[in-house]
């Protein structure tokens, strides 16, 4: 059986890889998935500590937790379509019409 | 089957409020195919009824306290007071909105829908009772707004809006989601009164636990935009159409702020010691950063959002200060800071008119010659702003810097003050420009009934709480009761 700590480590550095992703890269499309890293980082949290608490509730919001980032992930695309569309660029750092 | 039927309608009463504002919100999106190009303005209306059902439906609810479905929704007075102010965020956004809309040519019917989605995804913020629901509340809302900040799509500012707006809000989920994980992981609950119990006779010095806490404060820091968080905001609330940077500015913010005083003020009491320090902290750097940098724009839009910064500063203050007191403050303040602010915001959406951008501070030079109404609701709206008595702006940080000095912690009202006096630099500029400045070159101000109507509503609110504040801090100390 594997312990616990394996999956918590597991999602530790998921969820570090994410962040970093977030933080380091600039096209729109790694950055969006190094969210979708994060957020399955807690849902692989949210399992594990399910399965050992023997508690289901864990499970529902991880399902909850999908759903939403289908949601979110569809309209990101939306708005990165926009963007491409009407500045040609999926880089971050020329997103800059904004000062900041 | 009919009884069932019957029996399951009425398990729904304590959600009828959401319902009737879902319901109206799909209705919106049906009706937009039968309504013109020109009047999509009914829809506005329209939108407004059911906002003012639902309100009617909460208050006459507000009686039924207790806690729904298997403790997931929580009806309490609480939840009561912070709906009551997120229908008028909503219903003063959709009224400045409908003129504004056309002028810049986004009159969609969905432009409502949106608005309604994202006030019942506040509302279910506001009365979460687990942790599933809070998440879900709180991406209903959010994912609403990220539309709406990039509505003109033809317009690379307001995409740019959006997608930056989506990309940190994403990125703030994901860190909130780690941190509710590791929570359910101790305590084997999301349920929130369950977690209070948990961490009753827990070891509260376990690392796992102080991380889990801090993760939720950095996500709601960035959903209020508090410092460090707040990188956003300058660029979210200058790119986004006006109408939408008033309502976030209004709206997710309060919402961030019931979610946090039902986080801190109640689950995570238990923690109060450690949160009581990282709290104060962000609020003092906060009210620094907002106020010192609001000095240096020259764009309305990105003035009002570094001052929006600074607010949230302000009622960060009321919430380290904690306890009963600084929880009632807290709720005062941010419901006269989302009607002082929609105020501010409905003046400057009167300067958009075809061709004018109206956006630079300079824009307002000579206002209060050339339209002295409109000069003397920015007046009244930028002095509540500041805190100046007789508006409402000064009571509601009365309150807040009393409950500070009421915790001990006399050095961060100090600090709040300080940083209150500089604030009157910046909005006392647009003031003096508006009255010492000769007006550039004629133009006219957009007019219309239904934005005539917001700014009554708003600078009656702002003047009437100024002036006898008390029913509404009663209302708001006679709310904190279900929580505390």
């Amino acid at each position: 059986m594997v312990p616990l700590s394996w999956y918590v480590l597991l999602s530790a550095a998921l969820f570090t890889i994410g962040v970093v992703g977030v933080l380091s890269r600039r096209n729109v499309f790694i950055i969006l998935m190094s969210i979708e890293l994060m957020l399955n980082a807690a849902n692989i949290n949210l399992i594990a500590f399910s399965h050992y608490l023997q508690n289901l509730t864990g499970q529902i919001f991880v399902i909850f937790v999908i759903t939403v980032a289908a949601a979110e992930a569809a309209v990101a695309l939306a708005l990165i379509i926009l963007l491409a569309r009407n500045r040609g660029t999926v880089y971050v750092d020329e997103f800059n019409l904004l000062k900041g | 089957m009919v009884t069932s039927l019957q029996a399951f309608i009425g398990q729904l009463l304590p959600l009828y409020p959401e319902l009737v504002i879902i319901t109206i919100a799909l209705t919106v999106l049906l009706l937009d195919f039968f309504v013109d190009r020109q009047n999509k303005a009914m829809l506005g209306w329209y939108s407004l009824i059911g906002i003012v059902i639902a309100a009617s439906m909460t208050i006459k609810l507000s009686g039924l306290a207790g806690s729904f479905f298997g403790g997931t929704f929580l009806l309490d007075p609480f939840a009561a007071y912070f709906k009551l102010a997120f229908y008028t965020a909503c219903g003063l956004g959709i009224l400045i909105s409908m003129k504004y809309l056309d002028i810049e040519d986004i009159h969609r019917g969905e432009y409502y829908a949106l608005m309604l989605f994202a006030t019942s995804g506040m509302m279910l913020m506001a009365s979460a009772g687990d942790l599933i629901s809070l998440y879900l509340g709180l991406e209903l809302m959010a994912l609403s707004i990220y539309v709406l900040a990039g509505f003109m799509r033809s317009d690379s500012r307001s995409n740019e809006a959006g997608i930056k707006y989506l990309l940190l809000g994403a990125f703030s989920s994901g860190i909130m989601l780690y941190g509710m994980s590791l929570l359910y992981g101790l305590s084997g609950t999301t349920n929130l009164n369950g977690i209070l119990v948990f961490l009753r006779g827990a070891d509260l010095a376990n690392p796992v636990l102080f991380l889990s806490m801090v993760m939720l404060i950095v996500s709601f820091g960035f959903k209020v935009a508090a410092v460090p968080f707040h990188m956003w905001v300058p660029d979210v609330y200058e790119g986004a159409p006006t109408s939408v940077t008033a309502f976030m500015s209004a709206g997710p913010k309060v919402a961030g702020f019931a979610v946090l005083l039902r986080i801190f003020a109640h689950t995570l009491l238990p923690l109060q010691e450690h949160s009581t320090v990282i709290l104060a902290g962000i609020a003092m750097i906060t009210m620094a950063v907002g106020n010192i940098m609001a000095i240096a724009q020259t764009n309305i839009k990105r003035m009002l959002a570094y001052s929006s910064i600074a607010h949230a500063g302000y009622a960060l203050v009321g919430l380290a200060a904690g306890g009963r007191e600084g929880a009632a403050s807290v709720m005062l303040y941010v419901l006269i800071y989302a009607v002082m602010n929609m105020g501010a915001f409905g003046v400057v959406i009167m300067l958009r008119n075809a061709g004018v951008r109206g956006e630079e501070i300079t824009d307002f030079s000579g206002l209060g010659k050339t339209n002295k109404a409109a000069a003397f609701l920015m007046l009244i709206f930028l002095f509540s702003l500041t805190g100046i008595p007789p508006m409402a702006g000064f009571i509601g940080k009365f309150y807040i810097f009393k409950s500070a000095v009421q915790a001990g912690m006399v050095w961060l009202a100090v600090v709040g003050v300080l940083f209150s006096a500089i604030s009157a630099y910046f909005y006392l500029r647009v003031i003096m420009v508006m009255y010492m400045h000769e007006p550039k070159e004629e133009f006219n101000l957009v007019q219309s009934p239904a934005l005539a109507l917001a700014l009554a509503i708003a600078v009656t609110a702002v003047i009437v709480i100024g002036v006898y504040p008390s029913g509404v801090l009663e209302f708001a100390r006679a709310s904190i009761i279900g929580i505390l």
